[in-house]
């Protein structure tokens, strides 16, 4: 069984973790995500870095283009990760913009993908539409799943097509922004939140974007299976770099 | 018939179509939902022709250029949009726009800008609607366009800069994207080109057709035909040229020329020649072909004029490239500084160097005598002035 769904059925909240690789070292990769596994994080968020990545702030830009200026590529990540499946379990997520996969070449990217051993794969910039007619073959058959994203602004009736497109959970966007845009959680969120939970969705739901703390996390998965943090990360392997990620994963539950 | 133009999902031939995040969902989609209703209702018409007639000026001439014409020994006819008020057929698109956002309810304007032509007629047409207005400009691009900066501050826009990444157009173009995430519900999103998601290539191709439509009355009053043999416009994200191109692009015996900026030379390094340069992929929400890096990161261009220096170019663009339908002419900065002096010299026109690069053609390509070329002139040369004097040493 897929890692990820093997470690949704799990009966606790889920800590996803989400770090840019090439950040901030070309080769700090492996040990990153070694460590957040050692910690107890549930399941990890590699972030291939794009030139222009849209949906992101000023963090994630920032360790995106310091990334690439190291010298990281599709090619090298591939080569970094290709014994991880030796030293960790943990489910592990490819996550980044559409084009360089497109370039990679999408079946030779999702086959590299299943001979490495990553489970899912979020491509924020690949629509659902494109995804069910082009592609949804190529990841079933490597073993892939799919997240999509859904925020406070989508239809009721596009949350249910994306939950039917969907099988593992489904990225909940907290907030109308980019990542890091926005601390903490008000009203907004919490009807959001509760408007989700009613629906009764078929795939459970990790919330993203706006958590950076015991507080936020406890918040966003009052009502959810579980959250993602990105942008607090990030800014703590920028001060700390790589010797301190237990302290940063103790901090949050 | 086999159609140039986009189908309903937005796709011409393999390119177009909207990639885009899940938060730009719901404002693309509302938008997809509602433009071609929009624009078909009578008031938008009749608000719109009368706002074109009234305040940009047109029917902007189309002017045979008698001594260009002797001297390349052919029938050039220049359709003027450099006498459009803001001095470029930018203009076109954002009065379209700006009545789109109103009909839409929208209370707030985004817009991004390269070398601030876009910006300006943006922030001109908010001037005019009272809309609140902000404009993403490159870091870079605001330092070397202190005048067009200074316009829209005038207009009453606010300036942003991009200070990610590259600092120019195409990261002003991500920071307005963010923008419109983090605003999703009260901000229309004015894309100044023919790139972008649907529904955007075909909006803006459609706001920008006017330019052919009064080439082809105004060919028949003159010639006495509705068709040349070539229609010419410069590309950099496409859209004097998808205005230029559009009412001929379903009709072969017009020939389409697109011209690219080569920069410094195609293999020089320094180049925007997105057709030559470019492969198929992903930029701002559209597939097109843009110019990346083998691993898919997009790369910086070059181009001595700021409106041609983009990485991708319009779908409508690629397609005409890639179906063979439209013949592309890549032209170096020295080619468009030269055909720029000589458009001054022979005709008393100052054009902007986007349009120069199209003048350049007549040094590149033969045509027949009784060849009817229309060029379409986008832009006028004032917003050029400081380039050219560098250049020309004046």
């Amino acid at each position: 069984m897929n890692r990820i769904k093997q470690k949704l059925q799990e009966d606790k909240k889920i800590l996803s973790i989400y770090f840019s690789a090439g950040y901030p070292n070309l080769n700090d990769t492996v040990k990153i995500i070694q460590d957040l596994e050692k910690n107890g994080v549930d399941l990890i968020e590699i972030g291939l870095p794009f030139s222009d990545p849209l949906a992101d702030g000023p963090t994630i830009q920032e360790s995106s283009t310091t990334a690439l200026k190291n010298g990281m590529n599709t090619v090298l990540l591939f080569e970094q990760l290709k014994d991880i499946r030796k030293s960790v379990s943990i489910p592990l997520i490819l996550m980044g913009y559409f084009n360089p996969v497109l370039q990679y070449g999408v079946e030779e990217f999702c086959a590299k993908c299943e001979e490495i051993g990553i489970d899912g794969l979020i491509l924020p910039d690949l629509p659902l539409n494109v995804y069910k007619e082009e592609y949804e073959a190529i990841f079933k058959k490597h073993g892939l799943i799919n997240v999509f994203l859904i925020t406070p602004q989508t239809s009721d009736e596009r949350i249910k097509a994306i939950d039917n497109a969907s099988e593992g959970f489904i990225y909940m966007v907290s907030s109308a922004s980019t990542t890091g845009a926005k601390q903490g959680f008000g009203a907004e969120q919490t009807n959001y939140f509760d408007r989700i939970a009613q629906m009764n969705l078929n795939n459970p739901q990790i919330v993203g974007f706006g958590i950076s703390n015991s507080e936020t996390f406890e918040q966003a998965t009052q009502n959810t299976k579980g959250a993602i943090i990105g942008s607090a990360f990030i800014k703590h392997l920028t001060k700390n770099g790589v010797d301190k990620i237990g302290d940063f994963v103790k901090q949050i539950r | 018939m086999k159609s140039y133009h986009a189908d309903e999902r937005g796709y011409y031939g393999e390119f177009g179509g909207a990639f885009i995040p899940e938060m730009l969902y719901p404002n693309c989609e509302e938008l997809r939902q509602n433009y071609l209703s929009i624009m078909e209702e009578p008031s938008f018409k009749e608000e719109f022709q009368q706002l074109l007639r009234d305040y940009v000026g047109r029917p902007t001439p189309l002017y045979f250029a008698n001594r260009l014409s002797k001297k390349y020994n052919t029938n050039i006819y220049l359709k003027r949009e450099d006498l459009c008020h803001t001095g470029a057929h930018k203009v076109n698109n954002t009065i379209g726009q700006i009545l789109m956002a109103k009909k839409l309810g929208k209370n707030r304007i985004i817009a991004e800008t390269g070398a601030g032509q876009h910006g300006v007629a943006t922030a001109t047409v908010c001037a005019l609607m009272g809309i609140q207005c902000v404009v993403y400009m490159g870091e870079i691009d605001i330092a070397r366009q202190a005048p067009n900066v200074a316009r829209m501050k005038m207009l009453g826009a606010e300036v942003r800069p991009a200070t990610s990444g590259s600092k120019t157009l195409k990261d002003a173009t991500n920071e307005a994207i963010r923008d419109w995430i983090n605003n999703p519900v009260d901000t229309h999103y004015i894309i100044g080109s023919v790139v972008g998601p649907h529904p955007y290539p075909d909006m803006v191709a459609r706001f920008q057709s006017v330019i052919s439509e009064e080439i082809k009355k105004q060919l028949q009053e003159k010639e006495g035909r509705k068709n040349p043999d070539y229609v010419v416009a410069c590309v950099g994200g496409g859209s004097n040229a998808a205005g230029a191109f559009y009412h001929y692009l379903d009709t072969p015996e017009v020939g389409i020329i697109a011209v690219e900026a080569a920069g410094k030379g195609i293999h020089s390094g320094e180049s925007a020649a997105t057709s030559a340069l470019g492969k198929v992929g992903i930029i701002h929400g559209s597939k097109t072909l843009l110019m990346q890096t083998q691993d898919g990161q997009i790369t910086e261009p070059y181009s001595i004029s700021a409106g041609l220096d983009y990485p991708g170019v319009g779908p409508m663009h690629a397609h005409l490239y890639a179906s063979g339908r439209g013949e592309f002419i890549s032209i170096t900065d020295d080619d468009a500084m030269k055909a720029g002096l000589e458009l001054c010299k022979l005709e008393g026109i100052i054009p902007a160097i986007e349009s120069s690069h199209a003048l350049a053609i007549f040094e590149e390509r033969k045509f027949k005598k009784n060849d009817v070329v229309v060029v379409n002139l986008s832009g006028r040369g004032d917003k050029d002035l400081q380039n050219y004097i560098d250049y020309f040493r004046l």
